[in-house]
């Protein structure tokens, strides 16, 4: 027994230390290629090849990041963006999660919105541009609608998804316990669905910074989309550089600060 | 004295399909189960076992026929019958002991019985030092056991068990035999087994139903009329082996039957 014991402690040791290896092979590999980029990048603004106009280095992106954050410009234009992806994103989810389990959930339901849902979401959210700004004008509310419009058709189809994925036999447990439906729904559907559900908000949540850019690109006087067309107009290629930069590390923060809560959230699931 | 059967099923038929060109699944099925007694349904996969389960567990709304329950018929799911499914059902999201709650709270017993109620029932399959687990972390043997501990627990007229250690390996199937029919040596019940496993049938039941392929009838029933307290000991005996060819032979018989529909024969 003690033996028996030993060796399962040995190997389940032996196995974190390897995980633990590569966590860190993996950490490792990706600083290499990052290393890589940024050096082909420097050696192709070091050598001359190309103006500075047209591609600034490393180090002047950094410069003129570093001089747009202390002047307070940085953190403004971060914070409105910001504001306006919270916000949008959020009336996305409220009614996209639970439009999703309606329609996953009810034939009638589906038959009623998904035909709409699935003709709007071919639509190319750009071209809802013109519109939006037609009837919001260039303030927020177009901003909201632009990503609105991008995401909440993505989401409530992924969320139909991930409720018509729930296991029948999960559901029929309740009906033999005789269960009403909206219990079923609330305690068996919906925590059945939800690791699904928050994966989708988490891809969701990838795109709609793109919408936001855009939004902000067309018709804004703030934000982090909006300094990059001044910054065109100015010919700063470097702050735009910088700020396309900050945009996708702001991406990978969010993402990865979503798979972390989502470690959390749902390890009850294992390993897996 | 009791007249009338526990669960009795009276003429149940099912098809799918197109009803001017039905594929009959089940046809004209009646059970008759006592009290306390336990019956196994055997039969080669896809006759039919399965459907008539969900059917008397009242998951299936078309079908023919009707079922009763304490010489009442049933229409639709209803916590006098529980139900123990071939695929692992726990909640994956509570722990062992929540799920029987879960079973429990859904029943409307009272919130302070509930935790001890459910540990008593998760000690009754062995498992109270498991109670804190969730099902990831449950081997497949535990999962059923906690899905068992869970029907059992709002006390249901009848259980009901389709092919419910189906997925799990031979040893510990037959550990589930085991402690199963230990269970229920102690606490009779009326209990409908689905299996396609003719020794797991014989083993656990007082009485075998064997099924027809396509479409499903009961063709024949045989009684088990071996001693308990029963263990594995059983299996090796010539009335254990005899009936286990009794009814190996007239499930064959249904395979060869089909061989001969499919043309391979
Ligand atoms: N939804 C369905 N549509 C058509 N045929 C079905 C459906 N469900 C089950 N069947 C058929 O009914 C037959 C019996 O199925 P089932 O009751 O699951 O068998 P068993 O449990 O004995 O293996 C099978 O041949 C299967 O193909
Ligand atoms: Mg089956």
């Amino acid at each position: 027994m003690a033996y028996a014991e030993k060796q399962a402690q040995s190997w389940k040791k032996g196995r974190s230390g390897f995980r633990m290896s590569v966590r860190m092979r993996n950490l490792v590999l990706a600083l290499t290629s990052f290393t890589a980029l940024i050096v082909i990048w420097m050696l192709i603004t070091g050598t001359g090849a190309v103006r500075p106009l047209f591609l600034p280095g490393p180090p002047k992106v950094l410069a003129t990041l570093y001089k747009t954050a202390m002047s307070g410009q940085l953190a403004a234009d971060l914070w409105i963006s910001l504001w306006r992806i919270m916000i949008a994103f959020a009336m996305s989810c409220v009614v996209a999660i639970p439009g999703g389990i309606m329609i996953g959930s009810y034939k009638t339901a589906s038959a009623l919105v998904q035909p709409v849902v699935d003709f709007i979401r071919y639509m190319p959210v750009v071209a809802f541009v013109p519109l939006s700004i037609l009837w919001c004008g260039t303030g927020e509310w177009q901003k909201y609608v632009i990503i609105f419009v991008g995401t909440f058709f993505q989401q409530i189809l992924m969320v139909q998804d991930c409720v018509k994925r729930v296991p029948k036999e999960l559901v029929d447990v309740g009906r033999t316990l005789e269960m009403p439906e909206h219990q079923i729904m609330l305690r068996i559907v919906l925590p059945a669905a939800a690791p699904g559900i928050w994966d989708a908000m988490r891809t969701t949540l990838g795109w709609a910074w793109s919408w936001l850019v855009l939004a902000e690109l067309v018709a804004a006087n703030s934000g982090l989309g909006y300094r990059i067309t001044v910054a065109q107009r100015y010919l700063q290629t470097d702050l735009i550089i910088g700020y396309v930069l900050l945009l996708g590390v702001l991406g990978l923060i969010t993402d990865q600060l979503m798979r972390g809560a989502e470690k959390r959230m749902f390890a009850y699931l294992g390993a897996q | 004295m009791i007249a009338y059967p526990k669960l009795k099923v009276e003429g149940v038929s099912k098809f799918y399909g197109d009803p001017s060109a039905p594929v009959v699944v089940v046809d004209h099925v009646d059970m008759r189960l006592a009290d306390n007694e336990f019956v196994a349904l055997v039969g080669a996969s896809g006759c039919g076992k399965s459907t008539i389960l969900s059917i008397v567990a009242g998951l299936q709304k078309e079908y023919q026929g009707v079922v009763l329950v304490d010489n009442k018929e049933v229409n639709g799911p209803g916590r006098d019958r529980g139900v123990v499914f071939q695929s692992y059902t726990l909640m994956p999201w509570l722990t062992a002991l929540e799920n029987v709650e879960f079973a429990l709270r859904a029943t409307g017993t009272p919130r302070k019985e509930r935790k001890k109620l459910a540990m008593d029932y998760l000690a009754l399959v062995g498992l109270d030092k498991f109670s804190e687990r969730y099902p990831s972390q449950l081997s497949g043997g535990m999962k059923q056991r906690v899905a068992i501990a869970r029907a059992l627990s709002y006390h249901p007229k009848i259980l009901l068990m389709d092919e419910p250690f189906g997925a799990l390996d031979a040893l510990t199937r037959r550990h589930m035999h085991e402690l199963l029919t230990a269970l229920w040596e102690r606490h009779r019940m009326t209990v409908l087994f689905v299996t396609h496993d003719v020794e797991e049938a014989i083993f656990l039941s007082d009485r075998v139903l064997i099924m027809s392929n396509q479409p499903g009838r009961i063709k024949e029933e045989v009684v088990v009329d071996l001693p308990r307290p029963r263990t594995h000991d059983l299996l090796t005996t010539p009335v254990f082996t005899g009936l286990q060819q009794r009814v190996l032979t007239s499930i064959r018989e249904e395979s060869i039957k089909l061989a001969k529909l499919d043309g391979l024969a």
